[in-house]
C-alpha cells in the first residue's frame, strides 16, 4: 500500500462512566478507509462500551468522534446505521422467522403507500450477496434454516444494503466453523476492495495477526498500545493487553495419570457420534479435537445422558452401562459443562450461588427449606476460590463477565465434587487472562486425581493443556496419541479428513 | 446475471409460498376432520346450507376479533382485553341509538371506543413498559367496569335498524346467501392479511415479534408500531362489538365474557405463536371456523356442552404439539 490510507473514522480522549465505574478512560482510535482495525483487550478492558458508545448506544461523557471528517455523535444505533457505522454482534441480530431478504430490508423497505414493492428490495439484496460473493445464499429462506456462517453473511449484506462505511465485528468467528470462518476472511477482503473500514474485535489473536492490518489495544479502558500486523509477536500483544508479562499462557502444572476411571466402548448416539471409545484416567486431561459438527458435543451429551445412546457401554468406576439420565451420571460424579453457557449451562437471571449449588442443594436443606447462609458460604468458597469477580454470591450471573460466568459453571460442577469433568469448550469467548485461569484449574484438578474430558476448537490450548488428544472425525472417534506426537497441522489435517492411512 | 437474478426471485417467492402453505395445512386438515366427521355423525342437520350459514355467522365475532389479534400476537403480544372490549363497543352503540342517532353515527362511536381501548393499551405498553399481559389485563377489567358503568348494570334496549340485518341468517336480497357481516369479516380478513404479508406495518409486526432488539437496531419505529397493532386490534373487537349488538339487539355489558380466550385459540390453532413471529390471517380465520364448526356439531349432536371444552381446549395443545413437531 502506497501511502496511508485516509483516516474514515477517528476516536480521539474518550471518557465514559457509570456511577462510579469508569468503563472508559481516554481512548483512543484511528480506522482508516479500506483497512481491517483489530481491536483487542481482555474482558472488562473496555472493548463493548467503546463499540456501544461508536454505535450510538451510549453518549460518550468527554472526547470527539469524526467519521469522514465530520463530527460524529450518533443519537441511538440506528442513527449510527444511518450514517454508516454498522455493528455486526457476537449475538447475531437477525429476525429467525423472517426470510434473508426481509432481514437484510428491515428498517429500509421499499413500499408505496404502505405496501412492500418486492422487486427492487429483491435486487438490491442479489446485488449486496454477489457483491460478497454469496449469491447461492437464497433469499427467500428462512433465517432460523440458515447456519450460522450464512447468518453472518447476512447480517454482512444488511450492513452493505445500508451503505456502511466502518462495520465493526464483535468475535464473528467464535460460532464458525473453520470452512465459514475462511468465507468471512475471504468475505473481509471483499469489504477492504470496496474500500470500507472493518473493526474486527477477537480474542483469537492468530486471527486478529491474519486478518487484520493494524490493531489498537485496550486496557482498563485506556488505550495501551497499537501498531501494524503482522509483524507483532502474539505474546508482545498478549503482554499489552494483560499489562504484565506473561510467563506462560498455559501454566505447567505437574500431574500423574492414576487408574481408569471412565472407559466407554463403540458409544453410538442418538444422532451422534457414530463410533467413539477411549479411556480416560485419573488426574489426566484428555482433549477432543475436530470440526464443528463432527460429533463432540454429542458425544458429551450421550455420556452425560442428555442425548439418547443407541450402543455401546460406558464403564464408570467399575460401574458399567449402557447409557443413563444426568441425575445418575452426577450421583456417579460425573460433570458436564455445556458449550453453551448462557442457554444452556446457567441460569442467567438468578444469583452466583445459586448457580454454582443448583445441582446440589441438599447439604443447605432442611425439610425441603434452603438455609440462604450455608449456600451463601459455600457459594463465597467457590468464588474465592476460582476467583470470580462479582459483588457478593447474590449477584445476577447475567451482571458477570464471560470468563466470571464460565468460572460459576465451572464452580458447580466443583461443588458437586465430580471425579469425571466433561468439558465443552470452556474457555470460548473468554478472554485470554481469564482462560489461563481455567487452563490453571483444570491443571490442579488433575493434580488432585480429576479425569478431565476437554472438548475444544482451539487447537493451540489442546496442544497446552492436554495430556492426550483425540480427533472426532464425521462422528468417528479417532485414536487418542498423546500430545506431543501431535502438532497445529496434524490436528487440523486429521479433523478435516480422518485418519491418514 | 439477469437469468440469475430472476431465478433467486422464484426461488423466493416459492419458499415463502411453500413454508406458508405447509403450515396452513396442519389447521386446514384438522377443520376438514371436523366437518367430516359431524357430516357423517348428523348428515341431516348438519350437512344443510341453512346451518353453514349458521355456523358463518357465529363466526363473525370471533373472526373479527382474531383478524387484530393476529397483528397482536405476530408482534409478539397478547391482548387479553378484547372480550370487555366486544361489550363495551356494544353498550356505546347501544346507547347511541336509543338516544336517537343515526345508526353510522352509532356504529362509529362503538367502534371508536374500542379502538381507543387498544390505542391506550398500546401506550401503556410502550410508554411504561409494562408486558402486555398485565396491561390487557387490567384494560380487561376496566373495559367491562367502564360499560357496566355506562349501560347502569343492566341490558340497553334500543332499536337496531339495519344493524339486526348484518348477522341475520336470511340476507336480503337473497343472492348474498350469508349475512352481510359474514361477507364483511371476509373482506376485513382478506385486506388485513395482505396488509400483514405485504406491507411495510405487516414485516415490522413479524420483525417485533421475531426479534424486538434486532428491529430496534435497524430503525424499526418499535414503539409506533405496537401502538398501531394494539389500537388496530381494539378497532377489530370494536367491530365485533356493534356485530354482537347486531346479533342480540340489546347492548349488554356481560356479553362475550372469555371471548378472548377463544380468540386467542382462533389465532394459535391457526398456526400463530405466543412467542411471536409467526401467524397468519387465513390461520386465524381457519382457527375460528374449526372451532364454530365443533361447537356447532356438538350441538346438533347432543354432546353436552362441558365435552365440547375438552375437546377445544385438547385441540389448542394438539394445535401447538404439531406445530413443534413441523419447527423440528
Amino acid at each position: 500500500m502506497s501511502g496511508a490510507a485516509p483516516v474514515l473514522l477517528c476516536m480521539r480522549g474518550v471518557k465514559k462512566s457509570f456511577g462510579a465505574v469508569t468503563a472508559l478512560d481516554g481512548v483512543d482510535l484511528e480506522v482508516r478507509q479500506g483497512e481491517v482495525h483489530a481491536l483487542i483487550g481482555e474482558n472488562g478492558a473496555g472493548k463493548s462500551t467503546l463499540m456501544k458508545v461508536l454505535s450510538g448506544a451510549h453518549a460518550p461523557d468527554a472526547g470527539t468522534m469524526e467519521l469522514a471528517g465530520a463530527p460524529f455523535r450518533p443519537r441511538n444505533p440506528s442513527d449510527a446505521r444511518g450514517r454508516g457505522v454498522a455493528m455486526i454482534y457476537q449475538e447475531l441480530t437477525l429476525a429467525p422467522h423472517l426470510t434473508v431478504e426481509e432481514n437484510v430490508m428491515l428498517g429500509r423497505e421499499a413500499a408505496r403507500c404502505g405496501f412492500l414493492r418486492r422487486r427492487p428490495m429483491r435486487a438490491a439484496v442479489a446485488e449486496a450477496l454477489r457483491a460478497l460473493d454469496q449469491a447461492e445464499i437464497p433469499p427467500g429462506r428462512k433465517v432460523a434454516d440458515l447456519g450460522p456462517g450464512a447468518r453472518q453473511m447476512v447480517e454482512v449484506a444488511r450492513a452493505l444494503v445500508g451503505e456502511a462505511r466502518v462495520i465493526v465485528m464483535d468475535e464473528p468467528t467464535s460460532s464458525l466453523s473453520r470452512q465459514d470462518s475462511e468465507r468471512l476472511f475471504a468475505v473481509i477482503e471483499k469489504l477492504k476492495e470496496r474500500g470500507l473500514a472493518v473493526i474486527y474485535i477477537s480474542h483469537f489473536l492468530e486471527e486478529v495477526n491474519r486478518v487484520a492490518g493494524r490493531f489498537t489495544v485496550l486496557r482498563d479502558g485506556r488505550t495501551v498500545g497499537g501498531g501494524a500486523l503482522p509483524g507483532v509477536a502474539v505474546a508482545e500483544i498478549i503482554e499489552l493487553m494483560v499489562g504484565r508479562k506473561l510467563e506462560e499462557v498455559f501454566p505447567a502444572i505437574p500431574h500423574e495419570p492414576g487408574e481408569v476411571l471412565l472407559r466407554v466402548q463403540g458409544l453410538e448416539g442418538e444422532p451422534l457420534p457414530l463410533a467413539a471409545g477411549f479411556e480416560l484416567r485419573r488426574g489426566e486431561i484428555l482433549g477432543i479435537a475436530g470440526l464443528v459438527g463432527a460429533g463432540r458435543t454429542e458425544m458429551l451429551r450421550a455420556l452425560f445422558g442428555l442425548n439418547q445412546v443407541i450402543a455401546g457401554r460406558i464403564t464408570i468406576g467399575g460401574a458399567e452401562d449402557g447409557g443413563a439420565p444426568p441425575r445418575r451420571r452426577l450421583a456417579q460424579g460425573v460433570g458436564l459443562l455445556s458449550e453453551s453457557r448462557k442457554e444452556e449451562g446457567l441460569a442467567l437471571n438468578l444469583s452466583v450461588a445459586v448457580n454454582a449449588t443448583l445441582s446440589c442443594l441438599a447439604p443447605f436443606a432442611r425439610l425441603g427449606w434452603l438455609r440462604r447462609t450455608r449456600q451463601a458460604r459455600a457459594a463465597s468458597r467457590w468464588i474465592e476460590r476460582l476467583g470470580i469477580r462479582c459483588r457478593g454470591p447474590w449477584q445476577p450471573v447475567s451482571e458477570l463477565s464471560g470468563g466470571n460466568q464460565q468460572k460459576t459453571a465451572l464452580a458447580r460442577l466443583l461443588h458437586h465434587d465430580v471425579d469425571v469433568l466433561l468439558l465443552d469448550e470452556p474457555t470460548r469467548g473468554i478472554d485470554v487472562g481469564s482462560k489461563t485461569e481455567v487452563y490453571r484449574l483444570m491443571g490442579e484438578l488433575a493434580a488432585a486425581g480429576k479425569a478431565i474430558l476437554f472438548v475444544s476448537s482451539y487447537v493451540p490450548e489442546l496442544l497446552g493443556v492436554c495430556d492426550r488428544i483425540a480427533v472426532m472425525h464425521r462422528g468417528r472417534l479417532l485414536k487418542p496419541r498423546p500430545a506431543r506426537e501431535w502438532s497445529d497441522s496434524a490436528i487440523l489435517d486429521e479433523a478435516a479428513r480422518g485418519a491418514a492411512g | 446475471m439477469m437469468a440469475a437474478a430472476k431465478q433467486t426471485a422464484g426461488e423466493a417467492r416459492r419458499g415463502r409460498r411453500a413454508r406458508r402453505v405447509l403450515a396452513l395445512l396442519g389447521p386446514f386438515l384438522g377443520l376438514l376432520l371436523v366437518v367430516g366427521l359431524f357430516s357423517l355423525l348428523a348428515p341431516e342437520s348438519f350437512l344443510s346450507a341453512y346451518n353453514f350459514k349458521t355456523v358463518a355467522t357465529q363466526t363473525v365475532i370471533v373472526g373479527l376479533g382474531a383478524v387484530g389479534m393476529t397483528f397482536v400476537i405476530v408482534s409478539g403480544g397478547i391482548d387479553l382485553s378484547v372480550g370487555s372490549v366486544i361489550a363495551l363497543a356494544s353498550v356505546v352503540t347501544a346507547l347511541l341509538l336509543r338516544d336517537g342517532r343515526a345508526p353510522v353515527l352509532a356504529v362509529l362511536a362503538g367502534v371508536c371506543t374500542a379502538g381507543l381501548c387498544g390505542l391506550v393499551n398500546g401506550l401503556l405498553i410502550t410508554r411504561l413498559r409494562i408486558v402486555p399481559f398485565i396491561v390487557t389485563l387490567g384494560m380487561l377489567g376496566m373495559a367491562r367496569g367502564f360499560a357496566k358503568y355506562l349501560a347502569g348494570e343492566q341490558k340497553i334496549d334500543a332499536p337496531a335498524y339495519w344493524l339486526a340485518d348484518l348477522m341475520t341468517k336470511s340476507p336480503q336480497p337473497g343472492w348474498l346467501l350469508v349475512a352481510p357481516g359474514v361477507w364483511g369479516m371476509f373482506l376485513l380478513a382478506l385486506f388485513m392479511g395482505l396488509v400483514l404479508r405485504a406491507t411495510v406495518l405487516g414485516t415490522h409486526a413479524f420483525a417485533i415479534g421475531s426479534n424486538e432488539d434486532t428491529a430496534r437496531l435497524c430503525g424499526v419505529p418499535v414503539a409506533q408500531n405496537k401502538v398501531v397493532i394494539y389500537a388496530l386490534c381494539g378497532l377489530f373487537a370494536g367491530l365485533a362489538g356493534v356485530m354482537q349488538f347486531g346479533r342480540l339487539t340489546v347492548g349488554d355489558p356481560t356479553t362475550a365474557i372469555g371471548k378472548e380466550l377463544d380468540i386467542i385459540a382462533a389465532v394459535v390453532i391457526g398456526g400463530g405463536s405466543l412467542a411471536g413471529g409467526e401467524g397468519s390471517i387465513l390461520g386465524a380465520m381457519i382457527g375460528a371456523f374449526l372451532m364454530s364448526f365443533l361447537a356447532n356439531g356438538c350441538n346438533l349432536t347432543g354432546v353436552p356442552n362441558y365435552v365440547q371444552e375438552i375437546i377445544i381446549g385438547a385441540i389448542i395443545v394438539a394445535a401447538v404439539a404439531v406445530d413443534r413437531l413441523r419447527h423440528r
